[in-house]
């Protein structure tokens, strides 16, 4: 693919002096139709947005890229660095409205991971020689998840990889925030891939459980 | 009774079973996303360019979410 054109052929830098003059109001509105259009188009399938919408993620979005002028290093095209900051604005405010009303206890109890690793083991194991099994496996994570993660790194590893609820989402309600959490998740992690190995297994040979 | 299913608990352990020393965060992956991008855009290997990005957006769905819907706002400049 041939590297991308934009709206106007300014470059970077005639980007971040136009829109550091005191003329910059075509600029901005340059910049503004780009991010409109872009997301317009990205969120197309989400049902939640509208124009107004669109209209106010752009406005933030334009607040923060002129504020965060001064960090443009240059290293990718002026309307690739906004449009990053234009999609984060939009998908946390998309977040945050469609998790606004679930709170962390309110999250399915029966996918609490004690009801979730009982409700998932499998029947009998039918080849008795393979060297570890589903049921292992499972029963494993249990104890693991139960003795050797803090109580936040449960609550945390259970609410985003089981029952699916943003980083950022979680992060909020734990009174933390996104770095922080992938942090906390990642120890979890950690730990959980130790307790899985300390068993004496390669990685191949616990992924190979779920082989027919 | 909603249960997980074997293919969901599979993602899960192989998550785990990926994790690796010296992942970076969130603010480090959103830093250099549009570097990530531009590179994909252009057809270039973004993930040996920059590879602590691809693992973060692999084990990642907020930043994988944002990484693609960059993506595709950036298609209709293309």
């Amino acid at each position: 693919m041939a590297t991308h054109k934009h709206l106007t052929q300014r470059t970077n830098q005639q980007w971040l002096d136009a829109l550091r003059s005191p003329e910059n109001t075509e600029a901005l509105a340059e910049l503004r139709h780009s991010l409109v259009r872009g997301l317009r188009y990205a969120l197309a399938s989400h049902m939640a947005v509208t124009e107004a919408d669109l209209e106010d993620f752009a406005q933030e979005a334009l607040l923060k890229i002129l504020s965060a002028l001064d960090t443009f290093q240059g290293r990718s095209h002026f309307i690739t660095w906004s449009n990053k900051i234009a999609v984060h604005v939009a998908l946390t405010e998309l977040r945050r409205k469609r998790w606004q009303n679930i709170a962390l206890q309110d999250l399915d109890p029966q996918k609490s991971s004690e009801t979730v690793f009982a409700e998932t083991l499998p029947a009998p194991d039918s080849h008795p020689e393979k060297k570890i099994t589903q049921r292992d496996l499972i029963r494993l994570l249990e104890h693991l998840m139960t003795n050797v993660l803090t109580d936040r790194q449960r609550q945390a590893l259970t609410a985003t990889m089981i029952q699916g609820m943003p980083l950022e989402e979680v992060a909020r309600r734990m009174k933390s925030n996104r770095n922080a959490l992938y942090k906390l998740l990642y120890d979890a992690r950690k730990k959980l891939k130790q307790g899985l190995l300390a068993e004496g297994f390669s990685p191949q040979e616990v992924l190979a459980a779920f082989e027919a | 009774m909603i249960e997980l299913e074997p293919t969901a608990l599979k993602k899960i352990i192989k998550q785990i079973l990926e994790t690796e020393p010296g992942e970076i965060g969130c603010e480090r992956c959103f830093e250099q996303l549009d570097q990530f991008v531009d590179l994909t855009l252009a057809g270039k290997n973004a993930a040996e360019a920059l590879p602590l990005v691809q693992k973060h957006l692999e084990h990642c769905r907020d930043c994988r979410e944002e990484f693609e819907v960059l993506l595709s706002a950036l298609h209709t400049l293309v």
